[in-house]
C-alpha cells in the first residue's frame, strides 16, 4: 500500500521536472561520433574504393542483411560488384565496421533512414559509396598487403623488398 | 597396436604409423603444414613439434617432430606442455615474417589451413621488423592461380606435382629463403592433376583460376555431395553453388574411390552447368507461321505435357533412346515409359557390344574389379589397348601409385617406416612395379611403363589370349605367333605369374571386343593359377555401366522400326544423337514424325527435334551413377536451376502421370522410384542402401546443405523482393537447403563439406575420418553391385580373334582420346576447351611419307558420306595400316568408330 502510495508519489512530481523532449526535426539532438547509424562505403585517400568484396562484413552480419559478389578488374585489383545492404533487416550493431580490415564499411551517425516503402530500405552499392575516407583517413590496404594491383607491383607495397631474381642462387 | 601415453593418458595407436598420423587419428590437434596422409613425412616445415620423454620420471624431456617419429609401444609425449607449445607459434612467426597479410584478397582465405594452423598455435602479434621477401607470380594456364608471397615452403606441391602424379614441368627453385615453386617459366601445367595443388597446397599461393572469376568464399557456399560426369570412375566431388550458378568442385575424399585427388576435367569441367546454351524452358518447334530451322518457342510445363501426352496417344509406336550421362533413374523411367522393347542403348554400336561382354564378364568371372585403391595395391599391370590417362585419368594416378608402391617393399626389407618419404625414396633407388602397354599408339602413361608395344587392336587381342593360354594352357590361344611375339609373351606372362596381385585394365576404348575377351580370358587364367587378379574396364560414360545394367536393345534395331515405320516417336533423354552416331542415323531417327529431346545444353540434336524438355545437370539433380568398378553411388542437388528446368527422371515421370500409367504412381520422391529399381532389377537390389532415405534425420533434423556461417540471406533477394522466398523444399533426400539442421558430421553418403571446429581447411577431413588416410567415419559411400562368386570358374572366350589384316589403299580409323576435348559436358566450359587440342588425323611417319604430306599439312579424309579436311599429325609408333582421329572433338563427332577409309593414294592427290 505504502509502496504504491510513494510511486505514485514520484509519478505526481515528475510534473514539475524539467522537460527533455527535443522538438526534432526543428531542433537536432547531438549526435556522437561513434553513433551506429546509416553504413557507407569508402574510398581510400587515392580515391579508389576501399572494399575488397572479402566478404567478412556479411559474415559477421548477424541478420545475414549484407550481399555482395566479389569481381577483379584487369589489374587484379579485387571490388565487389555488388555490394547490397537490406536496412530494414539491419540491427545497427557494427559487427561489419568491427570486421572489415580496410575501413571500408563504416557506420555514421546519420539515422534520418525512414521511409514509405520498405523497398527503399534496400541499399546499392551506388547508395553507399561515399566519395571520401569517412571516419578512417589516411588508411589504404593495398599499399600494406603484398597483392599486385594496377600502379603498384610486387615488392612495391609498405615494408617489402624487390622480388628475388629466382635465377640467382647466390647465398 | 602399441600403448602410448600423451599427456599422461594412455592411448592405443598403430605401430607403423608415425606420431602425428597416430596423434590426429586419436582426434588430436597438433599443427602441422608438410604432412599429408597421401604423401607422408619429410619433416619440412618444424610445426608438428611435441615433446618426447624418456620415461615417466623423465621431466624435461625433448623436442621432437611428430610426423618423423614412429609410433612404439611406451611412448610418452605432450602436446600441451607449455614449452613445445611456445615452439610451435614461434614457428609459425617466423613462416609468418615474409607473408604478404593479404588474406582479405587470398582465395584461400576462410578456407586457409595457414591461418588455422596460426589461430591453433596463439601467434597474434607480429614483431618482426624488417622487409618481406616477395616473387613475381607466373602464368600458370586457365585453372590455377599463383601468388608467390603467400608460401610457407612446406613442399608440399612439388612433392604432389613431381612425386605423386610425376609431373616434370614445375619444381622448386633458387636457395635459402628465395625458394620458389613453379615452372621454369610461364606456361600451362602439364600435368592433368595440376588442380589438386589447389588443395594441397596449405596455404593460398594455388587456388583456383575458374573460382576467381565468380569469387565465393567457402563460408558463402551452397555445396552437397555430388559424383563427377565426366567419365566413368565416379570420382566423388563437392559442388558448391552461389546465387544460382555453380562456383567450384572439390575433391569430395572416398578411401576407396577416388581418395584426395581428382583429375583436372572433373574439377574444371564443371563450367558447363553455367553455360550460356542451357536449355532453361520447354521449347517447341514453331509451326505454320514463323517457322523455320532452328525456330522454337517456349512453353509452359503443363502445356508441354499435355502436348505431349497428345502425342503418345496417336503415335504408331514410340522410342526411347537411353544415356550413358543420365542417372539409372532417368533411364529407367524412360524405360518405363516406353517399354522394354522400344528401349534402346544410346550408344555406338562398337560401344553397345563391348558393354554388354563387360557387364557378361562382371557377371559370371571369377575376377574382381578392383577399387581404385585396390588399383594402388597392384603389383603388375597390363593395360590393352586403353588410354588410361586419357579416358579415366584418376585410374592412371592410382596406376601411377601402384607401379611406385615397389619401393615400400623394398624399404620395409631395410626396416625404414612406410611414412619416411625421402628415406623410402633413397632406400627403394628407382625400383618399380613392372607396368606394361600394348597399345596402338602412345599413352600418357609410358613414362611409367616398363616396356611397350604397339599393334592394332585385333593383333593385341591375339597377344591378350596368347598369355592367357601361356599362363592356363586350358585357355585358348592363337595358333601361328611369330616368334618376337614369344619373347614379349614370355616376359609379360613371367611378370604376371610372379606378382600377388596382378591387374588387367582394358576398355571401351580400342572399339575391340576381342581385346576385352582376351583381357577377361588373361585375368581368369591368371585367377586359376591362385593369383588374386583384378580385371578392369574402363568405359567412357559416366553411367556407361548403369545403362548397361537397366538394358535395352541397340540403337540400330530403332533404325529398323523407323524404316520400317513401325515408330514413329523418338524420346532422346540427355543424348546428343549427332555424337553417338553418325550424321546420316541421326537423320534418320530425328526424322521420325515426333522427337522429344530431354537434354541440358542445346547441341545438333536439340536444335533439331519437335519439342526440348529442359533437363536439369548433375548439380541440379538426385540420382544414381554406376562407376567402372561397378560401384552405384548416389549424388545430390547442389541447388535449383529454377525456370523450366527438371530432373530428367521427374519429367518422364510426369508424362507418365499425364498420360495416365499407373507404373510412375510410387515415384513421388527418388526413394519410390528407387524401390521400383531394385524391385525390378536384381543386379541393382542393393541401391536402396547406398545413401539414407529422405526420411532419415539426425536428432529429428535434415543435413544442411548451406554452412552454419552462410551470409547474405536477407539481402541476396532483396533487390528483387522484401519478402525473403521460402527455400525450396527438398523431398528426395535427407538434405536440406537450409543453413539450419544438424551441425555435425552427417553419415558418410551425406557428407556435404568438410569442417570441423578450428578446422575451416580442407583438412578438417581428418576429423570424418575413422582413422586419418583411412575409410570415412561409417564406411565409404556406394555400393559394389558385382561380386566375384567363390567358386565362379567362367568358361574362357574360345574365339580367338584372326590377325589384322593391313589393306592397300584404306586405314583402319581408329579413335584416340583426350582429356580436355573428347568428353562432351566439360568441353562447354571455357577452361577445358581452351586446351582441346584442334581436329588432326594421325598417321604413320611411313605412311605420311608415302602421302608425301609435311606434318600439319591438310588432307582431305571422307568418312561415310562426310568429308573433312585435317592437318596430318605424324605418330612415328602407328602399325601399319591404321589411322588415328581424336574422339569426340567439336566437329568430328558421329564418327561410327573402327572404320575403314580410303586412303587418298596418288590419284587423288590433285
Ligand atoms: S569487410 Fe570491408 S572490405 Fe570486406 S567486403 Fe565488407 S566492406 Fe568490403
Ligand atoms: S594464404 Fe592464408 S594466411 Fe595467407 S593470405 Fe591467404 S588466407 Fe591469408
Ligand atoms: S606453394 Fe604451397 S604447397 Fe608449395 S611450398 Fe609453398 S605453401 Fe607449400
Ligand atoms: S577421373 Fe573421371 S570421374 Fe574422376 S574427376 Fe576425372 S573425369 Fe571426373
Ligand atoms: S608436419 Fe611435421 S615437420 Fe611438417
Amino acid at each position: 500500500m505504502f509502496s504504491i502510495l510513494k510511486t505514485m508519489w514520484y509519478t505526481f512530481l515528475h510534473m514539475f521536472s524539467r522537460r527533455f523532449t527535443v522538438q526534432y526535426p526543428d531542433e537536432r539532438p547531438r549526435i556522437a561520433p561513434r553513433w551506429r547509424g546509416r553504413i557507407i562505403l569508402s574510398r581510400d585517400p587515392d580515391g579508389q574504393e576501399r572494399c575488397v568484396a572479402c566478404h567478412l562484413c556479411s559474415v559477421a552480419c548477424p541478420v545475414d542483411c549484407i550481399a555482395l559478389q566479389a569481381a577483379e578488374d584487369e589489374t587484379g585489383r579485387r571490388y565487389p560488384e555488388f555490394f547490397r545492404i537490406n536496412f530494414s533487416r539491419c540491427i545497427f550493431c557494427g559487427f561489419c565496421e568491427e570486421a572489415c580490415p580496410t575501413y571500408a564499411i563504416q557506420l555514421t551517425n546519420d539515422f534520418e533512414m525512414g521511409e514509405y516503402h520498405r523497398h527503399n530500405l534496400v541499399y546499392e552499392k551506388e547508395h553507399l559509396l561515399i566519395s571520401g575516407t569517412g571516419k578512417y583517413p589516411g588508411y589504404n590496404f593495398y599499399r600494406v598487403a603484398g597483392l599486385a594491383i594496377g600502379g603498384k607491383g610486387k615488392g612495391q607495397a609498405e615494408n617489402e623488398s624487390p622480388p628475388v631474381d629466382v635465377k640467382d642462387l647466390m647465398p | 597396436m602399441a600403448t602410448i601415453y600423451i599427456d599422461n593418458k594412455p592411448y592405443q595407436a598403430n605401430e607403423k604409423q608415425n606420431l602425428l598420423h597416430a596423434c590426429l587419428s586419436l582426434g588430436f590437434n597438433i599443427p602441422y603444414f608438410c604432412w599429408h596422409p597421401a604423401m607422408n613425412s619429410v619433416g619440412a616445415c618444424r610445426q608438428c613439434a611435441v615433446k618426447e620423454f624418456k620415461d615417466e620420471n623423465d621431466k624435461r624431456g625433448k623436442i621432437v617432430m611428430s610426423c618423423m617419429t614412429a609410433v612404439r609401444d611406451g611412448l610418452r609425449i605432450s602436446i600441451d606442455d607449455p614449452e613445445v607449445k611456445e615452439f610451435r607459434a614461434r614457428v609459425i612467426e617466423w613462416l609468418m615474417t615474409n607473408h604478404p597479410h593479404d588474406c582479405p584478397v587470398c582465395d584461400e582465405g576462410g578456407e586457409c589451413h595457414l591461418q588455422d594452423m596460426t589461430v591453433m598455435t596463439g601467434h597474434v602479434y607480429r614483431r618482426f621488423r624488417f622487409r618481406k621477401r616477395t616473387y613475381v607470380n607466373q602464368d600458370l594456364g586457365p585453372f590455377v592461380n599463383h601468388e608467390m608471397n603467400r608460401c610457407i615452403q612446406c613442399y608440399r606441391c612439388v612433392r604432389f606435382y613431381n612425386e605423386y602424379a610425376d609431373g616434370r614441368d614445375f619444381g622448386v627453385f633458387a636457395c635459402h629463403n628465395h625458394v620458389y615453386f613453379g615452372r621454369h617459366k610461364d606456361g600451362v601445367l602439364e600435368s592433368k592433376f595440376s588442380g589438386n595443388l589447389v588443395e594441397v597446397c596449405p596455404t593460398g599461393v594455388f587456388t583456383d583460376k575458374t573460382l576467381k572469376r565468380h569469387y565465393t568464399r567457402k563460408w558463402d557456399l551452397q555445396t552437397a555431395p555430388s559424383i563427377c560426369p565426366h567419365c566413368g570412375m565416379g570420382c566423388n566431388t563437392i559442388p558448391g553453388e552461389r546465387y544460382g550458378t555453380l562456383r567450384r568442385i572439390r575433391t569430395r575424399y572416398s578411401g576407396q574411390v577416388n581418395g584426395y585427388f581428382i583429375c583436372d576435367r572433373g574439377r574444371y569441367g564443371y563450367e558447363f552447368v553455367n553455360s550460356p546454351e542451357r536449355i532453361k524452358d520447354p521449347l517447341r518447334r514453331v509451326s505454320g507461321e514463323g517457322a523455320g530451322p532452328g525456330k522454337y518457342a517456349p512453353f509452359e510445363k503443363g502445356t508441354a505435357l499435355g502436348a505431349i501426352k497428345d502425342v503418345l496417344n496417336v503415335s504408331r509406336g514410340v522410342m526411347g533412346i537411353g544415356s550413358p550421362r543420365a542417372s539409372l533413374e532417368a533411364n529407367f523411367a524412360l524405360k518405363k515409359l516406353v517399354g522394354a522393347e522400344n528401349f534402346f542403348l544410346g550408344i555406338p554400336d562398337a560401344d553397345y557390344r563391348i558393354l554388354s561382354l563387360v557387364l557378361d564378364i562382371y557377371t559370371k568371372g571369377s575376377a574382381r574389379t578392383p577399387t581404385l585403391d585396390e588399383v594402388e595395391s597392384s603389383d603388375a599391370i597390363l593395360i590393352l589397348g586403353e588410354d588410361v590417362s586419357s579416358t579415366a585419368p584418376r585410374l592412371a594416378l592410382a596406376i601411377r601409385q601402384a607401379v611406385k608402391r615397389k619401393s615400400f617393399e623394398a624399404a620395409g626389407g631395410m626396416t625404414i617406416p612406410y611414412w619416411d618419404d625421402k628415406a623410402v625414396r633413397i632406400a627403394a633407388g628407382g625400383r618399380r612395379n613392372p607396368l606394361f602397354i600394348l597399345s596402338c599408339s602412345h599413352t600418357g602413361l609410358d613414362d611409367m611403363a616398363k616396356e611397350r608395344y604397339f599393334a592394332a587392336p585385333d593383333d593385341l587381342a591375339r597377344l591378350a589370349f596368347a598369355f592367357a593360354s601361356r599362363i592356363d594352357t586350358g585357355a585358348p590361344g592363337p595358333e601361328g605367333m611369330s616368334p618376337d611375339f614369344k619373347d614379349l609373351t614370355a616376359r609379360i606372362c613371367g611378370a604376371l605369374e610372379s606378382s600377388k596381385n596382378p591387374l588387367i585394365v582394358c576398355g571401351a576404348g580400342a572399339k575391340n571386343e576381342g581385346l576385352v575377351q582376351g583381357a577377361a580370358n588373361l585375368a581368369w587364367a591368371l585367377r586359376k593359377q591362385g593369383k588374386s587378379a583384378f580385371l578392369s574396364f574402363v568405359l567412357p560414360g559416366a553411367n556407361e555401366l548403369g545403362l548397361g545394367i537397366i538394358g535395352g536393345r541397340p540403337v540400330a534395331d530403332a533404325l529398323k522400326a523407323i524404316g520400317e515405320q513401325k515408330a514413329d516417336t523418338v524420346i532422346a533423354l540427355e543424348n546428343d544423337l549427332y555424337r553417338s552416331l553418325d550424321k546420316k542415323n541421326a537423320d534418320t531417327l530425328l526424322s521420325a514424325k515426333f522427337s522429344i529431346t530431354l537434354d541440358q545444353i542445346s547441341n545438333e540434336t536439340t536444335k533439331k527435334s519437335w519439342a526440348v524438355l529442359p533437363a536439369a545437370s548433375f548439380a541440379e539433380s538426385e540420382g544414381t551413377y554406376v562407376n567402372f568398378e561397378g560401384r552405384a553411388q548416389r549424388f545430390y542437388k547442389v541447388f535449383v536451376q529454377g525456370g523450366g528446368t527438371e530432373e530428367s527422371w521427374k519429367w518422364l515421370r510426369d508424362i507418365m502421370l499425364e498420360a495416365g500409367r499407373p507404373e510412375a504412381s510410387n515415384w513421388d520422391t527418388l526413394d519410390g522410384i528407387l524401390r521400383d529399381m531394385a524391385n525390378e532389377i536384381p543386379v541393382l537390389a542393393p541401391i536402396t542402401g547406398i545413401a539414407p532415405p529422405e526420411t532419415f534425420r539426425i536428432a529429428g533434423m535434415k543435413v544442411p546443405r548451406q554452412p552454419h556461417r552462410y551470409s547474405g540471406r536477407t539481402a541476396m533477394h532483396a533487390d528483387k523482393s522484401l519478402l525473403e522466398p521460402k527455400p525450396p523444399e527438398d523431398r528426395d533426400s535427407a538434405l536440406s537447403f537450409s543453413m539450419e539442421g544438424y551441425a555435425g558430421v552427417p553419415p558418410p553418403a551425406l557428407i556435404q563439406r568438410f569442417w570441423a571446429p578450428g578446422w575451416n581447411s580442407v583438412q578438417a577431413l581428418n576429423k570424418f575420418q575413422s582413422e586419418v588416410g583411412g575409410p570415412l567415419r561409417g564406411g565409404d559411400p556406394g555400393k559394389r553391385l558385382f561380386e566375384p562368386g567363390p567358386g565362379a570358374s567362367p568358361a574362357y572366350f574360345a574365339q580367338v580373334p584372326p590377325g589384322f589384316q593391313p589393306r592397300k589403299d584404306e586405314w583402319l580409323l581408329l579413335p584416340v582420346y583426350h582429356i580436355f576435348g573428347s568428353e562432351e559436358l566439360s568441353m562447354h566450359a571455357p577452361g577445358i576447351a581452351s586446351l582441346a587440342p584442334d581436329p588432326y588425323i594421325a598417321l604413320s611417319e611411313q605412311d605420311r611419307l608415302q602421302l608425301g604430306k609435311q606434318e600439319g599439312e591438310y588432307m582431305e579424309v571422307g568418312i561415310g558420306e562426310t568429308s573433312y579436311s585435317l592437318p596430318v599429325k605424324p605418330v612415328r609408333e602407328l602399325p601399319e595400316g591404321i589411322a588415328l582421329m581424336p574422339s569426340g572433338l567439336p566437329g568430328l563427332s558421329g564418327i561410327g568408330f573402327p572404320v575403314w577409309i580410303k586412303k587418298p593414294g596418288k590419284g587423288a592427290r590433285r
